[in-house]
């Protein structure tokens, strides 16, 4: 027999951004809030104490921050007719777990996507035709628009204080910015970081093949800032240990150095970690949901009624999440009918080390998250891709998150990877190696899907996420295309180049991206998408499904911009219209 | 975070006995850390490289730390780059990771049905764990330079060793259960960290590993030297637990 709680206004299912943001914005409006978290509790001080932190070994090897894939994984194949297999071990993406989710240990980097991303198939199909999308490709438009979410953008921006340099000021281009930004109405809470050394070299190069290179905007702030909830950061120090570990500084933007402490000793706010939700629970007509069920640290199972649903765990949580509920029909790809897990989506990430004149000291250890100089003049549609023939593109860049030497001590290739030869490899490249990134975008497809595996169960005994994922011709075009531009500034700077496309089948054992997007998508059709324009459920209107799991496809920015403009976007509507009035915010 | 509570205990109390004396005289030990790192790869034949360390394993047999001594001392041979694997300490780093959740599997999703032949792409497959790796490829690999060459890996000239390393490497050699690549990934990843990971792991022993490369380890912050592009940085490594350099 379960426990059953005292029912809560509100139930976060997963305490990261998401969580956080919608939490703080609900205890705002004077709900009772609770959030429920898988995890254990991370916070600045115990978590990333220094020197602690300073632990490549435990932190970034054996992934102390990441999902214990040994209680729960994905699996794997790539294509609807395979049988897939398990995640076993941290490769491809590293998910999230304990509360700031990958919010914690993520870099920074935080972007507004292109007005065209958001209505993407709409602009292709006004700019190259209706034949110009090939058959199988699903991408749709988000059923919300820049214009719409600006207000929300400029708010997440200024919670995380992110440093960056304006490139249009309400549709008025400003030198030194990104000039293919999205106009926004206000300049960016921070000025930019100190260019590394790298970024430096990158950007001189690029400037001579014609771009406007701009500083990355950072989720690392560059000066002490104070946001609107009056929590403070300190200036980050570059101290090299951002990717995969907690900041010591107080000075990369997560839920813990924005929001917490502005919300977790609220009277009408509860945080409960170790609890494994299980499922939403729906009543009698399964349209409205009573509350979860989760699993205690004791193994207990525990009903929490809610009157109110809102799932911002990871975008693979979510929807698992919503397969394990029964909510939503499940997507068949068969048929193309049904929607949740349709659309899943990736990057699709290439690049080249550049190999500088030996003397030369990038001192790569000198890094932030987010810190280094990037071009957008081949991401989204800033170019004309009439006479290329695919849709997408990438952010092409140089970041210097670390001079990690177990993981980030390059080699040129070819060269023996032991021995002496590999030893005065390793010593010669270190100070003069960097790589510049052109990370793209992903379409999605009508074999690119997520459902439930039939075989592999977590810890609970529940099943896990099946993954069905392969690279497409348009994503093998568009990273050849764009690899190729980030070898064009690479040679500008040195002769010694190698460059490094990805090819045939998509390999889950190498690192590439946590940037996993959709299958819970939002939109304007419910026969094509999950969630309306404001993250909540079509079928149970009591439930919101928060996070990148609502984009229809992917496009090559890091997600995390657009993930807290919308989750301010859905809070503004839930506390402007839902409250007062509960029940659908769209009819469909 | 549970995870490694364990281990860091143990050195911790191992530590009790090491550290006054690394407290009394950092600047010998500092000197001696520069002065291995140079002389060994001068002076010695490296199939005797000792690293003046009496580190007795807990997890390897006699006939397993013969083989891993010998095949770090391949991997990272001492020479004039920079200390070799054996003075760095990574056969005790090794030895020390077989007792932690990641050599007992526990980091890894370890539920049958195992399917060790499907796709490589789709990642790992197998059901051994590293401790597994080791205690099953080191055995048969040994079998196999006993069968082919007379001698197991470690009692081979340095040359051969490598020839079987190389083999290993490109799967040219077939073991059982565990299969030569497997072996040779496993070795070589755990080697590179052993040579590169914070020293209180047990490699990296006096930071050599970043002292090759010039890591300035746990210092973490340049809020002094971003204003310095090009210029080199100043400063030697130091240590999660205070040793400098």
């Amino acid at each position: 027999m379960a426990i059953k709680k005292d029912k809560v206004d509100a139930v976060m299912v997963g305490f990261g951004w998401t969580g956080a943001i919608m939490a703080k914005e609900l205890v705002d409006a004077g709900l009772n809030v609770l959030a429920l978290e898988r995890g254990g509790m991370h916070d600045t001080a115990t978590t990333a104490k220094y020197p602690n932190i300073a632990d490549e070994l435990s932190y970034v090897m054996r992934g102390k921050l990441f999902q214990d894939l040994s209680k729960e994984t994905l699996t794997f194949r790539h294509s609807p007719d395979g049988t897939a297999v398990p995640y076993r071990q941290q490769g491809a993406m590293l998910l999230g777990n304990g509360v700031g989710g990958a919010g914690f240990h993520w870099n920074g980097l935080t972007w507004r996507p292109q007005a065209s991303d958001l209505q993407l198939r709409s602009h292709y199909e006004q700019r190259y035709g209706k034949g110009f999308i090939p058959e199988g490709m699903t991408i749709q438009d988000f059923g919300v628009t820049y214009d719409e979410l600006e207000p929300y953008f400029t708010q997440f921006e200024d919670v995380a204080g992110i440093a960056g340099k304006a490139g249009n000021l309400n549709g008025k281009l400003v030198p030194g910015g990104n000039r293919f930004e999205a106009p926004r109405s206000k300049e960016y809470p921070t000025p930019p970081l100190r260019d590394i050394y790298g970024a430096q070299l990158f950007a001189k190069a690029a400037r001579e093949l014609g771009h406007e290179p701009f500083p990355i905007p950072a989720a690392n702030v560059s000066q002490p800032y104070t946001n609107p909830y009056g929590v403070r950061l300190g200036p980050c120090n570059f101290c090299g240990f951002c990717e995969d570990f907690g900041c010591y500084m107080y000075s990369k933007s997560s839920p813990q150095t924005t929001i917490h402490p502005a919300l977790l000793d609220k009277p009408n706010f509860q945080l409960r970690t170790h609890c494994q939700v299980v499922r939403v629970n729906t009543d009698a007509s399964g349209k409205r949901a009573t509350g979860v069920t989760y699993i205690d640290a004791e193994g207990r199972e525990v009903e929490q009624p809610a009157d109110m649903v809102f799932l911002t765990a990871f975008q693979m949580h979510n929807v698992r999440l919503l397969l394990l509920s029964g909510i939503g029909r499940p997507y068949d790809p068969a048929t193309g009918e049904g929607v949740v897990g349709r659309n899943f989506a990736y990057q699709m990430n290439g690049g080249v080390n550049a190999f500088l004149p030996k003397g030369t000291q990038l001192n790569p250890f000198i890094g932030a998250g987010a810190a280094g100089q990037a071009i957008d003049d081949f991401n989204g549609d800033n170019f004309d891709h009439g006479p290329l023939g695919f849709i997408g593109g990438a952010n092409v860049r140089h970041n210097r998150t670390g001079g990690r030497p177990i993981g980030q001590a390059g080699v040129p290739k070819g060269t023996k990877k032991w021995g002496a030869g590999w030893k005065s490899a390793v010593q010669d490249s270190y100070q003069r190696m960097m790589t510049i990134v052109a990370q793209g975008s992903v379409m999605s497809y009508r074999d690119s899907y997520l459902s439930l595996d039939p075989t592999y169960r977590d810890a609970y005994g529940q099943p896990l996420l099946r993954v069905t994922f392969d690279w497409h011709d348009n994503e093998l075009k568009m990273t050849q295309y764009t690899v190729g531009q980030a070898a064009k500034i690479a040679r500008a700077m040195t002769d010694h180049v190698d460059v490094n496309v990805r090819k045939g089948h998509f390999d889950t054992r190498v690192y590439q991206s946590t940037h996993t997007t959709g299958g819970a998508v939002m939109g304007s059709d419910p026969s094509t998408s999950v969630v309306n324009k404001y993250l909540q459920s079509w079928d149970v209107h009591n439930l919101f499904v928060i996070g990148a799991s609502a984009f229809p496809q992917n496009f090559g920015y890091n997600p995390t911009g657009l993930v807290g403009a919308l989750s301010y976007w859905a809070a503004h509507a839930i506390r402007g219209q839902y409250l007062k009035n509960p029940g659908p915010l769209v009819q469909a | 975070m549970k995870n490694e509570d364990q281990p860091r205990r143990r050195f911790l109390r191992q530590m009790l006995t090491v550290v006054p004396a690394s407290a009394v005289t950092p600047a010998i030990l500092m000197q001696q850390g520069c002065t291995d790192a140079a002389k060994p790869a001068a002076q010695t034949d490296g199939s005797r490289a000792t690293s003046a360390d009496d580190y007795k394993p807990t997890y390897f047999t006699d006939a397993e730390w013969t083989f891993v001594r010998a095949a770090v001392d391949e991997l990272i041979p001492a020479d004039a780059t920079g200390a070799g694997g054996l003075e760095a300490g990574v056969p005790e780093f090794i030895d020390r990771q077989m007792e932690t959740p990641y050599g007992h599997g526990k980091l890894w999703y370890m539920q049958g049905p195992f399917h060790p032949d499907a796709d490589p792409l789709l990642g790992y497959q197998a059901r051994f764990v590293p401790r597994d790796i080791y205690r099953y490829g080191i055995e048969a690999c040994d079998a196999w330079c006993t069968q082919e060459h007379g001698k197991k890996f470690a009692e081979l000239p340095r040359d051969t060793r490598v020839q079987v390393l190389e083999a290993l490497e490109a799967g040219k050699i077939h073991l059982e259960p565990v299969g030569a690549k497997l072996l040779f990934a496993t070795l070589l990843k755990n080697t590179h960290e052993g040579y590169f990971a914070d020293p209180m792991y047990g490699g990296n022993r006096h930071m050599a590993g970043w002292k090759m490369i010039g890591f300035p380890g746990a210092r973490a912050d340049f809020a002094d030297w971003i204003g310095q592009p090009g210029a080199k940085y100043p400063l030697g490594p130091v240590s999660i637990l205070g040793e400098q350099a």
